[in-house]
């Protein structure tokens, strides 16, 4: 075959792929949204759930499920970004570093539901947190740290040496030119990778049943104190997240709109995935334009 | 730089006084006035439902209620991690459990009846039939009388309340043959609703318009059937304490039996309450007068 | 004079310190993530063994056992704890998702970063993004009102089973593997095709030739994440396989994953017991596969690897 009739097969089987991929996921996205979009409604998402009767909303559900993002990932993002610089600027290709490597990888297959038992012995029983968004975010740092230091140590490696020698060349230390030129310059992937273990914080619920719990108690959103039990800020009340509560009017929940609420939940959980998405990349490129001038 | 500097120490004195300001004018809970109860998830609405009335109606207490399954409540009980153990069977009945540690409280009842795809055409059966069904010797609806269509059999989790009680009861202690297994009732509703020729069986507030009802041997699926034992498949939702429970604990169990939740929660959520069963059954299954 | 310039030339400059204390804050990251993660497979292992070693369950019935039934004793006197059908299922459906998602995430990759990266940045990225968000409940949920009543009319038989799981899989993964595959692609240097295009190769000899043999280590990690993320999930994969401890006869039958069992029975145990340790043996071998997997894939990609 010759190279030119291969390079268009090739060319036209990409496109066909690219195509199909594209038909899969938007009829997966139209499927939820649309079945979804009738129950979407100020009061829907405002209104606390129902346990038993028709007409309860995901109000707490939803603010649960940013909080306990922002709090997972206040702890895990400077944790996976050491972790990755270290990973890519300082450790030798040696032995132990691949030990590691095949470590974090490791713990990325185990299933959510042991993370969360161990997350439940450990913080909820042990360090006597009880069933609370902080037990919660600490159990779901464990379940993001394998994909989160991935993703910033592929990112950082993406930066071409000149750039670093370029650092060095400037009289800049190590560190410096890792903080200045490499992370600026790395943001853009950086975000991708928090982006992605953010929508996996927000779709997770396994591991969030025995640590965050599932009951939404009622919040006082006039209070913000967080060391008022029904305020919305205090980290140690339990707190029921969207997708929780999604798994748990699935498997046993008794209310005659289950369905309904299930799917209405769904598209707002892609909606939010979608929103938290766009505003990350907004914000995400002002940043980068500010830190490397480039436009 | 400097102007910076004076930025981020701003922010961090703001920091700092708001929360010092905020630790002060908390609204201070006793740690008496908390209590964890945590377990069966079939259990779960009831007792949350119940424990934002009782908040409601005393300020200043907090009840948390979490689910897990029956195993975890009895488990976390006995290690004393929680305040209640919500379970669907008896702790003798569980193993691993020293039950003569725990104290049972009996909350409510709940029935549980075999289900069936619409489609089967079969409404009524026998117990010996639903052995045959359960244990592999009967594959076909047909043989039933009903439409030419293989019978899908789905279990519920082993070591599940709604398992161990349908197993002892309605298969008279004989074991389902190794079939699909699944952990709810939601789930099993939906998969015996869409899924030709399939069996399986759930608590009577999950049995609705979409799945078909069993009659077995002639005796219909009512709480007024439970309430006499002539439906023999039911069991206790059971509350579990240590045997010295808080203050805050007792008053709980005691306002989830009083008559009041008992005439309107435990209704409405598709429970039988205990005052009204004419029988009572111990764990050895001896059914006595009540 | 001379002592001053000289504690002035020794002093550590604020750089150097700012080196030191930057190498021990990211350093002692790794050591927290190391530590977290080493505490969690001694911990796991500590349970899965003492099925072994304090309930005395011989090691290969275990492992070839076709019956599971932790509260039932068999002829024996030993618990009937087989795990084999669990492994079987896992393994098939973990090798077949994985099998069908590699080309068409590199495929999709390859779109995005070589033939039409406006477009791939504009549309495919973005729905990738969110797919990752969406939870495996619905997935699921997706997959029982959808895949398998089309299986069944199908192929036939109640629809639950290997196939439909693998399918949902493949949909699952499909996201992580993709967008990691980006990035390994993206580390390629620019001079490498640039070199290749120079050398007058068409553009699919540069992709096929150059970029993808460039970025094979990287593919490779995508691939493992990928199936890694299969082998732990468990809610939606429940759902369609049926999850029924039965050894896979056809893709079609009702089976089950270690993952599923696991999900499902550990709520109903009580910590220690037997039947809760046998589930914890059941993690134990999902960690001891995806070590294997791991070490299996970085030979494949030793091999494949160009010289740097």
């Amino acid at each position: 075959m010759n190279p030119k009739l291969s390079n268009k097969i090739a060319n036209g089987a990409l496109y066909g792929i690219a195509g199909f991929i594209v038909l899969i996921l938007a009829a997966l996205l139209g499927y939820i949204i649309i079945t979804g979009l009738p129950m979407l409604n100020w009061h829907f998402l405002t209104t606390p759930a129902r346990a038993f009767t028709a007409g309860g909303g995901i109000g707490i559900q939803l603010f649960n499920s940013f909080y306990l993002l922002l709090l997972t990932l206040l702890i895990s993002f400077p944790i996976a970004l050491g972790a990755g610089i270290y990973l890519n600027e300082y450790a030798p290709n040696n032995w132990v570093t691949n030990v590691v490597r095949t470590a974090i990888e490791i713990l990325s297959s185990l299933p959510s539901v042991v993370v969360g038992l161990f997350g439940f012995l450990i913080f909820v029983v042990q360090f006597d947190f009880g069933f609370s968004i902080l037990s919660g975010a600490f159990a779901l740092t464990f379940f993001n740290l394998p994909l989160l230091t991935r993703s910033i140590e592929e990112s950082l490696a993406a930066i071409s040496n000149t750039q670093r020698e370029g650092g060095l060349a400037l009289g800049l230390s190590k560190w410096e030119t890792v903080t200045r030129i490499i992370l600026p310059a790395a943001l853009p992937s950086i975000l991708t990778g928090v982006i992605l273990s953010a929508g996996r914080i927000f779709g997770e619920a396994a591991a969030l049943i025995f640590t965050a719990g599932q009951s939404a108690p009622a919040l006082d959103f006039t209070d913000w104190n967080p060391f008022n039990i029904s305020s919305p800020l205090n980290p140690m009340r339990p707190a029921e997240t969207l997708a929780v509560h999604i798994w748990k009017i699935n498997s046993e929940g008794i209310m005659p709109d289950a369905k309904a609420v299930s799917s209405g939940a769904s598209a707002v959980l892609v909606i939010s995935v979608l929103v938290f998405n766009i505003l990350a990349r907004f914000i995400g490129k002002r940043l980068y334009q500010k830190l490397t001038s480039a436009k | 730089m400097r102007k910076s500097r004076w930025i981020q120490l701003v922010i961090v004195l703001v920091i700092v006084v708001l929360g010092t300001a905020g630790y002060v004018t908390r609204k201070t809970t006793h740690a008496d006035m908390t209590i964890t109860a945590v377990g069966s998830t079939a259990l779960q609405p009831l007792v949350e439902a119940a424990g934002e009335e009782y908040s409601g109606q005393h300020l200043g207490t907090f009840i948390n209620v979490q689910g897990g399954g029956s195993g975890t409540g009895l488990s976390q009980i006995q290690e004393g991690a929680v305040d209640i153990g919500n379970s669907d069977v008896f702790a003798e009945e569980q193993k691993g459990i020293k039950a003569n540690r725990l104290v049972d409280h009996r909350v409510a009842v709940v029935g549980i009846t075999p289900i069936v795809n619409k489609k089967v055409g079969v409404k009524r059966l026998t117990t010996a039939q639903l052995i045959k069904i359960f244990t592999g010797r009967v594959t076909n609806w047909s043989q039933l009388g009903g439409r030419h269509q293989p019978i899908v059999l789905l279990n519920r989790a082993q070591g599940s309340g709604t398992r161990m009680t349908f197993e002892r009861w309605a298969l008279k202690g004989a074991r389902s043959k190794p079939a699909q297994e699944q952990d709810s009732s939601g789930m099993v509703r939906q998969i015996v609703a869409t899924t030709p020729g399939a069996i399986s069986y759930v608590g009577f507030s999950y049995a609705d318009q979409s799945v078909q009802a069993i009659t077995l041997n002639g005796v219909s699926p009512t709480d007024e059937n439970v309430k006499t034992n002539r439906w023999p498949i039911w069991s206790y939702e059971h509350m579990y304490t240590s045997r010295t429970p808080g203050p805050l604990t007792q008053r709980f169990i005691r306002y989830i039996q009083s008559a009041h939740i008992q005439r309107t929660l435990v209704k409405q959520l598709g429970y039988i309450s205990v005052a009204d069963m004419h029988v009572s059954r111990d764990v050895s299954g001896r059914v006595g007068e009540k | 004079m001379d002592k001053k310039l000289q504690e002035q030339l020794l002093k550590k400059s604020k750089a150097a310190k700012l080196e030191r204390l930057g190498r021990g804050v990211s350093f002692s990251a790794l050591l927290l993530i190391t530590l977290t993660v080493f505490a969690i497979i001694l911990f796991v292992a500590s349970k899965g063994l003492s099925t072994f070693f304090s309930n005395h369950v011989n090691f290969w019935d275990f492992l070839s056992g076709k019956s599971w039934n932790p509260s039932v004793t068999n002829s024996h006197g030993q618990p009937e704890v087989g795990a084999l059908p669990m492994i079987l299922g896992s393994f098939i459906v973990t090798i077949l998702s994985a099998i069908i998602a590699t080309p068409f995430a590199i495929g999709t990759a390859i779109f995005m970063t070589e033939i039409s990266p406006r477009r791939g940045a504009a549309i495919l990225q973005p729905v990738t993004e969110l797919l990752v968000g969406i939870p495996s409940v619905v997935y699921g949920f997706i997959g029982l009102t959808v895949v398998v009543p089309a299986v069944r009319t199908v192929f036939g038989g109640s629809g639950f089973g290997i196939f439909s799981g693998t399918f949902v899989l493949f949909v699952m993964i499909l996201p992580t593997v993709t967008s990691m595959t980006v990035d390994a692609l993206k580390t390629v240097p620019r001079y490498y095709r640039e070199a290749a295009l120079a050398l007058g190769a068409t553009r699919w000899q540069m992709i096929y030739k150059v970029v993808l043999r460039a970025a094979t280590p990287g593919i490779l990690t995508a691939i493992v994440f990928g199936m890694a993320r299969a082998f732990g999930e468990a809610l939606a994969v429940q759902m369609v396989i049926g999850n029924a401890a039965l050894v896979p006869t056809s893709l079609f039958a009702p089976a089950s994953t270690l993952t599923s069992v696991l999900t499902t029975g550990i709520g109903n145990t009580v910590m220690g017991s037997m039947q809760n340790n046998a589930l914890w043996s059941l993690a134990l071998v999902l960690l001891v596969m995806s070590l294997i997997f791991n070490l299996v894939i970085r030979l494949i990609g030793r091999k494949g690897a160009m010289p740097k």
